[in-house]
């Protein structure tokens, strides 16, 4: 009975087979390949949302790695409160970007801002609609801005003050900038980039927002005790485990083939070269930043190579895409001085206190690698014969997000200094945080020294 | 010779340290201690169950002086550590038999010096 029903199988396959063969119907044809066409597009489609939800999810653990730098460059006695803030701005970010943020970023544009997708309302909420995974992958990049500015504001700001500021940054600074520069991802239209700005994956949007935030919460909130002598020269306030930090270092440069590598949101080859010229930046960054240390202070500074990896990553951000490996090289090496030199220059000169070099990893090489994509560019590059209207376009963008994310913060943050105040009293900074703030301690058990 | 020991606020080492070093005594030893006075610690809260920390930080001095410089010493820990609130710490003075300087073999006076 098997034996006959095989049988019967194989010769309507055949005969299935044979007809529009002998037959050479155009149509029959057509509709195959029509066929063909319809399964490749699907499964790129899929594709497509699984490789940009990977990406997503490689970004949010960025989240960890961000909390881990943070608390390796500061003291032992704030961890608890550096920890609550990296946990706080991304859970208040997610909601407050829901809510406000993403509409503003990708909805319809007045011009100035979007207008609808508040809520992605007009998305089938139980579909498998592409916004979906969109939405995932924009709001952890939005929580990547809104956790740079932790770090620069440690050790001395109110808890409650920096939740009012985690609001602001994913609710309304972040995603109208956003809007301007990657609107027409969905159904916005941004006017940066309808002039021809271009930024990737975010060296500007996410990072360099996120870094001149920082600047302005940092020089609002003045140094932490014990930062500057009476005479004014800078003191080092060592953190409390190097070991951390470099964990949080290796987490972020592996988050970050998920932030360049994932900006495509498209599954083709071009993930691959991405990450390399990610890698190889941030390789760069790494090298060159010991080395102009070792010059400088005689030793390879841990924290320095550490940031020098964070800086060549942040500075290809937004060329990765458009860069040969060599240039990405050059950029990611140029990243690496330029972080250590801003470091020295923003702690030693403007004598602003940024406890993780915030400032310099994320503002500074944000703005340099914009730039970078208007002297490296393969397409319209200064270096590749583009002349210097590229160049001028990015510095453009690069000059309004510094007016922008510094000029807002100065004023949010001025703003809650003046109503609900920004920073802990003395006595408070000088016990640490954890216990004032959160009335607990990272290292129960411990012998925490709470002297400086 | 005396043996000067103080209890102070982890917070205030730095003023006392300034504090004695305007008056040439530049050597001191520092440990991390844990103790309890008229404060009577303080309040935490772990996962929403209380804790009463009974034991504070403190830091504790040890500072050995020839006769003429206790009371400057004495002074200097006051001048840095004082706020007038209560935990300010204490301080002890205490004779010292005798004090050899591993290097040399000095002992006395010279050793101290």
């Amino acid at each position: 009975m098997r034996k006959k029903l095989l049988l019967f199988y194989v010769l309507l396959v055949m005969a299935m087979l044979t007809v529009p063969a002998f037959s050479q119907d155009a149509a029959a044809s057509g509709e195959t390949a029509d066929a063909v066409a319809a399964l490749e597009e699907s499964m790129q489609n899929n594709l497509n949302i699984v490789w940009t939800a990977v990406a997503a999810f490689m970004v949010f653990f960025m989240q960890a790695g961000f909390a881990m730098v943070e608390a390796g460059f500061t003291r032992a006695k704030n961890a608890i409160n550096i920890m609550m803030k990296n946990l706080m701005d991304f859970s208040i970010g997610t909601l407050a970007f829901f809510l406000v943020g993403f509409g503003l970023m990708f909805g319809v544009t007045n011009g100035f801002f979007g207008t609808t997708n508040f809520l992605l309302l007009g998305t089938d909420p139980m579909s498998k609609d592409w916004n979906w995974t969109f939405l995932i992958f924009q709001t952890v990049f939005a929580g990547t801005a809104a956790t740079i500015v932790s770090g620069a504001m440690a050790e001395r700001t109110k808890f409650t003050s920096y939740l009012i500021y985690s609001v602001f940054i994913c609710a309304i600074i972040y995603p109208i900038f956003g809007s301007w520069a990657w609107g027409s991802l969905l159904d916005g239209s941004g006017w940066l980039e309808n002039l021809g700005f271009q930024d990737f994956a975010g060296s500007t949007v996410v990072h360099s927002i996120g870094g001149w935030l920082a600047l302005a919460g940092a020089i609002v909130l003045g140094p932490r005790i014990g930062k500057y002598g009476p005479d004014g020269s800078a003191k080092a306030i060592p953190g409390h485990n190097i070991t951390l930090a470099a964990l949080g270092v290796f987490i972020l440069w592996f988050g970050w083939f998920g932030f360049n590598p994932g900006s495509t949101t498209f599954g083709d080859g071009d993930i691959g070269r991405i990450a390399v010229t990610t890698n190889l930046s941030a390789a760069a960054g790494a090298v060159l930043a010991m080395f102009t240390s070792w010059i400088i202070d005689k030793k390879p500074d841990a924290s320095m190579a550490l940031n020098g990896a964070l800086a060549g990553l942040v500075a290809i951000t937004a060329p990765c895409a458009t860069v040969t490996p060599i240039a990405s090289v050059i950029i990611g090496a140029i990243a690496g001085v330029l972080v250590v030199v801003s470091v020295l220059f923003i702690d030693k000169v403007l004598k602003v206190d940024d406890p993780v070099g915030a400032v310099s990893v994320h503002g500074v090489n944000g703005a340099f690698g914009t730039l970078a994509i208007g002297l490296f560019n393969a397409d319209g590059g200064l270096f590749y014969g583009g002349g210097f209207k590229l160049l001028g376009i990015q510095a453009l963008g690069v000059l309004v997000g510094f007016v922008w994310a510094f000029g807002l913060g100065l004023i949010l943050f001025w703003t809650i200094k003046k109503t609900v105040g920004i920073r802990v009293s003395e006595e408070e900074e000088l016990r640490g945080l954890d216990i004032g703030e959160h009335g607990m301690e990272a290292y129960s058990g411990f012998q925490i020294f709470t002297t400086q | 010779m005396k043996l000067v020991v103080a209890y102070i606020q982890p917070a205030k080492l730095n003023a006392v340290k300034q504090a004695l070093y305007e008056r040439k005594i530049f050597k001191l030893s520092v440990t991390n201690a844990l103790g309890c006075g008229q404060q009577k610690g303080y309040h935490e809260t772990y996962r929403g169950a209380d804790i009463e920390v009974n034991l504070l930080k403190k830091i504790r001095l040890e500072i050995a002086v020839n006769e003429e410089f206790v009371e400057s010493t004495v002074e200097g820990i006051i001048a840095g550590a004082k706020t007038g609130n209560i935990g300010d710490g204490k301080i002890f003075v205490m004779s010292l038999d005798d004090c050899i300087r591993i290097r040399t073999g000095e002992t006395g006076h010279d050793a101290i010096g």
